[in-house]
């Protein structure tokens, strides 16, 4: 895999106020990939996807879109240029019909005919969405409002989505289903992903690359398949305590053999 | 028959309110801030297209007069939220509505400079002509206000629901910061909805100015509209329109039906609706529940 580095972030820093969040963060996305972001509640996540996708704005460090700098710039711009970030805790516009949130997506798009072949294209991921279009998008379920933000983000035809938590406050079942649409979208329809989750196991599950993130910096970077067997992943991400570590591996390598 | 006139009368004053509550509302779900200079806008548009037609002034044609004093004052909304608030970003709302008492102040200093402080009435092509209806006679003001206000409404309704500007500032104002994550320029966004506020008061000054006479403190008819906007629930267009309309109709109602020596009761019924609508429906009548994030 010698793709080129869809994403590309150096020495990232970021504040609130006084607050440090983010200490000297460097990771690279590369085409086609799917890689996640791990780390405990305020270990920085929300604030990284923020600052790469220009909702904040960094104090140092530069962020790479396809080799152009976007540090600073507007979340337009960014977005027109093809990276979408679906926000954590679905943030839908609840008044609107799911239909008009699905067109807000496109909103830095006039290419009318593609959008409508987009609409079709989400639709199919979603079949729920496409039967709850004209209801208002607050009287969604969480699960069909995640599906719905998912949904909205690939309307901007991103080659890149930053997806933060979608498997906050839904059962496992629906994670599940949920995180196999999010591989189908990275394999089918192409789109690069930066998955930043807590559910460890599920996200490892799916992506192919991994970064580990406390206290705003990345402690560990590897393939997804080696954090999930690193000891320290399984103690502190994925629940798993050291006498129990054999069983551990045996159970993780029936799942993967499961697929 | 003179119940008929007194009914259209009202609701053509309502239209009027109802308009300038438009305005507030407007910009009250776009920025959450309070536009306590709504009728210093109203009265400010009426005055500009008066300067434009008037032939004391400028004499243009009355048609081209009134699209022109919606272009400036839309002009005039997006220059005051681009120019001076844009950069009160994460101040309290507490000087934003004092800036815009200001901006009321200087807005009437403005006015009674360039105009006068004297009532002017605005030339119309319609002014003092006579509709008539078997023993109703109304007067073409008032019919025109009532149609221009339906059309207007009719044509926001449109424009908010199926365009997809109109969509993004539903949009902005349910969820800015979602807005913002999808690439709607939200701080555009909100000075067009200044702009379009601006034009929408345009119109309401015109159709007031049309009816009877302005001068410079005309615009403190905006404390009705406010009650106007508070009755319908400050969230709501319609709910502003409803609510422009009750006050409407109640003043000249209850002037009329009040008994000997309350004839000043019709001062104070707008607000003694307004106490009783916040009594009872703390939200205004067409509250909507829902929470609204930063
Ligand atoms: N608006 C804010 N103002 C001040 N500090 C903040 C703000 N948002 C986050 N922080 C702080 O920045 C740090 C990182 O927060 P962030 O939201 O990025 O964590 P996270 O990894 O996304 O956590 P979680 O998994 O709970 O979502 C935390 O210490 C948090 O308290
Ligand atoms: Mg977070």
């Amino acid at each position: 895999m010698s793709a080129t580095a869809v994403l590309r972030v150096d020495n990232l820093e970021s504040y609130y106020g006084p607050i440090q969040a983010i200490r000297g963060v460097s990771l690279e996305v590369r085409e086609g990939q799917l890689v996640t972001v791990l780390g405990a509640n305020g270990a920085g996540k929300t604030t990284l996807l923020k600052t790469i996708s220009g909702v904040m704005d960094p104090e140092k460090g530069t962020v790479k879109l396809e080799g152009t700098e976007i540090q600073g710039n507007e979340p337009d711009r960014i977005v027109a240029r093809g990276m979408v970030h679906v926000p954590e805790g679905r943030e839908i516009f609840p008044l609107l019909t799911v239909a008009e949130n699905i067109a807000m997506g496109a909103y830095t798009r006039s290419d009318k005919a593609a959008i409508n072949a987009d609409e079709e294209m989400v639709y199919s991921y979603f079949p729920i969405l496409k039967e709850r279009m004209t209801q208002a998008a607050g009287t969604l379920s969480g699960g069909q409002q995640q599906m719905l933000a998912i949904g909205r983000g690939l309307m901007a035809k991103p080659h890149i989505m930053l997806l933060d938590e979608p498997s906050l406050g839904l059962s496992p079942l629906l994670t599940e289903e949920i995180f196999d649409i999010i591989r189908r979208l990275n394999t089918e329809q192409h789109v690069t992903m930066m998955l930043v989750e807590q559910n460890a196991a599920v996200a490892l599950d799916v992506a192919t690359y991994g970064y580990v993130m406390e206290l705003g910096r990345i402690v560990m970077a590897d393939e997804a398949a080696t954090l999930a067997a690193s000891k320290d992943v399984q103690e502190f991400y994925l629940g798993i305590s050291q006498d129990e570590n054999q069983r551990g591996q045996r159970r993780w390598k029936q799942r993967k053999t499961w697929r | 028959m003179d119940f008929v006139q007194l009914i259209v009368s009202g609701l053509a004053n309502g239209c009027v309110y109802g308009l300038i509550a438009l305005g507030f509302v407007l910009i009250y779900k776009a920025t959450e801030a309070v536009n306590f200079a709504q009728g210093d806008f109203m009265m400010i548009g009426a005055f500009v297209c008066l300067g434009l037609t008037n032939a004391d002034f400028m004499g243009l044609n009355f048609w081209l007069a009134v699209p022109l004093a919606m272009v400036i004052m839309a002009a005039l909304g997006y220059l005051f939220d681009w120019g001076v608030l844009r950069h009160m970003f994460g101040q309290s709302q507490v000087s934003i509505v004092i800036l815009t008492i200001a901006l009321g102040f200087i807005l009437r200093f403005a006015a009674g400079t360039i105009w006068s402080h004297e009532p002017v009435s605005l030339e119309t092509p319609f002014a003092g002509q006579d509709l008539r209806f078997g023993g109703v006679v109304l007067g073409i003001d008032e019919i025109a206000i009532i149609v221009v206000t339906v059309v207007l409404t009719g044509s926001l309704f449109v424009f908010f629901s199926k365009t997809k500007l109109g969509v993004a500032m539903q949009a902005a104002s349910q969820n800015q910061l979602a807005a913002y994550y999808m690439g709607i320029p939200v701080k555009r966004i909100q000075s067009l909805v200044w702009a379009l506020s601006g034009a929408v008061a345009a119109v309401a000054g015109i159709l007031f100015a049309s009816k009877g006479a302005i001068d410079p403190s005309s615009g403190l008819l905006g404390i009705k509209a406010f009650a106007a906007a508070a009755i319908g629930g400050f969230g709501s267009l319609p709910g502003a329109l409803v609510g422009g309309l009750i006050i409407g109709l109640v003043e000249p109602l209850s002037a009329r039906f009040a008994p000997d020596g309350f004839a000043g009761i019709a001062r104070i019924a707008p607000y003694a609706i307004l106490l009783i609508v916040l009594i009872f429906r703390p939200g205004g009548i067409f509250s909507q529940t829902q929470k609204k994030k930063v």
